[in-house]
């Protein structure tokens, strides 16, 4: 969707950022990083809960200010950049996405488990006829082999997606494997949509991946302010920019600018940021959902187990994106187990 | 007794009719569908069942009607086949997403619509779940309850994939209406996983901070053997969770469930439970009219 840029960068601070604050920006805090990201020449920002649009919820986590009053603060601010919502299917619906575009969100953003693209069709058909620029999100891409990768995308495109995204969603691919996956999408959609790449850092190669994305042919990539985001969080919004400047391959983004969003206006409003802890690294290493890791530490505190032995098991047992429920009967088990042993 | 015709012979059809000949009260005399090279139909004829691939037509047709009419098609053919049913004064008995009727699930409000020319089973995540909140909103005050629903992929065919958010509005009200909740939300999760997951429930209702727990996990316990009764893999997978009030939850209290629902593997496989409850569900509301006017 770029047309001056070589590629664009889709700032994820104020939706999967979202996940490591468990889903409490309020709307000044919004408005704040969009008017920082916006005045740095970020082209689209992403304002939802952590899941995506009718994520607040016992599963998730119950937001402290509702989506739609969120995107509107955040559409008021933006004078440049256009807004973009998630979607998960199964957990939003297209209701919620008509308010979305109502308030002015520009960009739906719809994600499916890497392997179930379909049930996003009447999504992206919604979206269309909204209006609304459109992104798939192929989640916990390491899931799925570069082809079977492709056959989802194509599922999308066909649908009506303009862009499909190799989702690092675990934080899990290694190098060749983001970029396997970036130029076999290349390959089949390439003709008619873009591709994006969204990367986490729990295994630290969200820059490294996103660069090697790019040489695949992917026109769009996420990043977050300080990473702020699920897991180890995502790639630093700051450093892509930074980095890619570096490459000669524009942006759109200013380097100067951008550095000051992230320090002087997202920082200070961030008691804790990510870090790649034994328990985010887990994540990466057993592929496991990042948003699952504040839950996982919560269950952990409550059943006197550690986080990093219920995410290995929820890696092991395979769950996918949402199944937060999981973490709960998990630790359950692991603490059976325990009082068995002693 | 009742006798009952079956509509739609594929896999949910064929597994219904092994578990409707299992029980006392219906005697199902037809198999109807509209493709002749159909497996379900061949299965069923050699069950001795009258069959027909000419559709609902042929159904109307016969000397002697069935009392009930199990639909097991897709909600627009029971858009289309409804009105002639009870034109015809045929109970139905709907498995799809059309949602003509009232919602049933039949331990908690089957009662209430013995008469009914239609009845609806809601979704899979509302027949596993529902129960679960009227459980605990017979013994306390339900201000919102929230149900996640864990499938295998290969168990969600393409009707659930191409309007999944029939599923997520249609459970999220039944919740309201029939599990007792004022507010319901519901979550649907496919999962790939091989060998496939069996079906997965969770519902967590916000309770009042000081209800009675004790009686709140009696309540649910019961609610577990009373739907056991006709789906033997429906089973609790821990105690009831009870989390204490939040400010996240404007104050109130938290009961999670953690369920799982084995199918009975009669003709679907034992993980697709989410199928299993639906037919097991249908089968129960057969036996159940079957009854009613025995004494009538």
């Amino acid at each position: 969707m770029s047309i001056h840029n070589d590629i664009r960068i889709t700032d994820s601070t104020l939706r999967d950022g979202s996940h490591a604050i468990r889903h409490k920006f309020t709307e000044d805090q919004v408005r704040a990083v969009v008017s920082a990201l916006d005045g740095a020449g970020v082209e689209v920002i992403e304002v939802t809960h952590g899941d995506g649009l009718g994520g607040s919820s016992f599963n998730y986590g119950f937001a402290a200010v509702d989506d739609i009053t969120l995107v509107r603060a955040a559409v008021d601010e933006a004078k440049h950049a256009k807004i973009a919502v998630l979607l998960l299917p199964g957990l939003g619906t297209v209701t919620d996405l008509k308010a979305a575009a109502d308030a002015g969100a520009s960009v739906a953003r719809i994600a499916t488990h890497c392997t179930e693209a379909d049930v996003a069709i009447q999504h992206f058909g919604a979206a269309r006829d909204l209006g609304m620029e459109t992104v798939g999100f192929l989640m916990l891409a390491h899931r799925l082999d570069p082809a079977g990768m492709a056959r989802q995308a194509r599922i999308m495109v066909d649908a009506g997606a303009q862009c499909v995204y190799v989702t690092d969603s675990a934080g899990a691919l290694v190098l060749s494997e983001a970029q396997d996956r970036v130029a076999a999408l290349v390959e089949e959609i390439g003709d008619e949509a873009e591709v994006g790449f969204h990367g986490h850092q729990n295994l630290s190669l969200g820059i490294a991946n996103s660069v090697l994305a790019v040489n695949a042919g992917a026109r769009q990539v996420d990043g977050a302010l300080c990473a702020l985001g699920a897991g180890a969080g995502n790639s630093p919004t700051e450093v892509l920019a930074a980095t890619f400047d570096r490459l000669g391959i524009s942006t759109g983004v200013d380097v100067q600018g951008v550095l000051a969003a992230a320090e002087d206006v997202l920082r200070p409003l961030i008691p804790k940021l990510p870090s790649m802890d034994r328990s985010s690294v887990v994540q990466g290493y057993a592929g496991v959902y990042s948003s699952f890791l504040l839950h996982a530490q919560r269950a952990a505190e409550r059943y006197g187990v550690p986080a990093h032995a219920i995410l290995q098991k929820v890696g092991e047992a395979g769950y996918v994106g949402g199944q937060e429920d999981m973490i709960i009967d998990v630790a359950l088990r692991l603490r059976e187990e325990l009082e068995r042993v002693s | 007794m009742k006798t009952a015709a079956i509509v739609g012979p594929g896999n949910i059809g064929t597994d219904l009719l092994a578990k409707l000949r299992r029980g006392q009260h219906v005697e199902v005399r037809y198999m109807v569908g509209v493709d002749p090279a159909s497996d379900g139909l061949k299965r069923a004829a050699d069950l001795g069942l009258e069959t027909s691939a000419e559709g609902v037509d042929w159904l109307l047709a016969r000397p002697e009607l069935p009392d009930l009419v199990f639909e097991a098609t897709s909600a627009k053919a029971h858009i289309a086949n409804a009105p002639k049913y009870q034109e015809a004064g045929i109970q139905a008995v709907d498995l799809t997403p059309a949602a003509i009727g009232p919602l049933v699930c039949p331990p908690v409000n089957l009662g209430e619509h013995l008469d009914a020319p239609n009845v609806n089973l809601t979704t899979c995540g509302g027949q596993a779940t529902i129960p679960i909140v009227a459980a605990v909103s017979r013994v306390t005050e339900v201000p919102y309850a929230e149900i996640v629903a864990s499938v295998a992929s290969k168990s969600a065919g393409p009707g659930t994939r191409a309007n999944i958010d029939e599923f997520t509005v249609t459970t999220a009200r039944a919740v309201e209406t029939v599990g007792g909740a004022k507010r319901g939300k519901a979550i649907i999760i496919l999962n790939p996983v091989e060998p496939p997951m069996i079906m997965r429930d969770t519902v967590f209702c916000a309770i009042p901070a000081d209800a009675d727990q004790d009686a709140i996990t009696a309540s649910i316990n019961e609610m577990v053997a009373s739907v056991a009764q006709y789906v033997p893999g429906y089973s609790l997978r821990a105690e009831p969770q009870y989390d204490p009030p939040s400010d996240d939850w404007n104050g109130q209290a938290r009961v999670a469930v953690f369920l799982e629902v084995r199918g009975n593997g009669d003709y679907l496989p034992e993980w697709a439970g989410n199928l299993d409850i639906m037919t097991a569900a249908a089968a129960r509301v057969g036996e159940l009219l079957g009854q009613s006017h025995v004494y009538s």
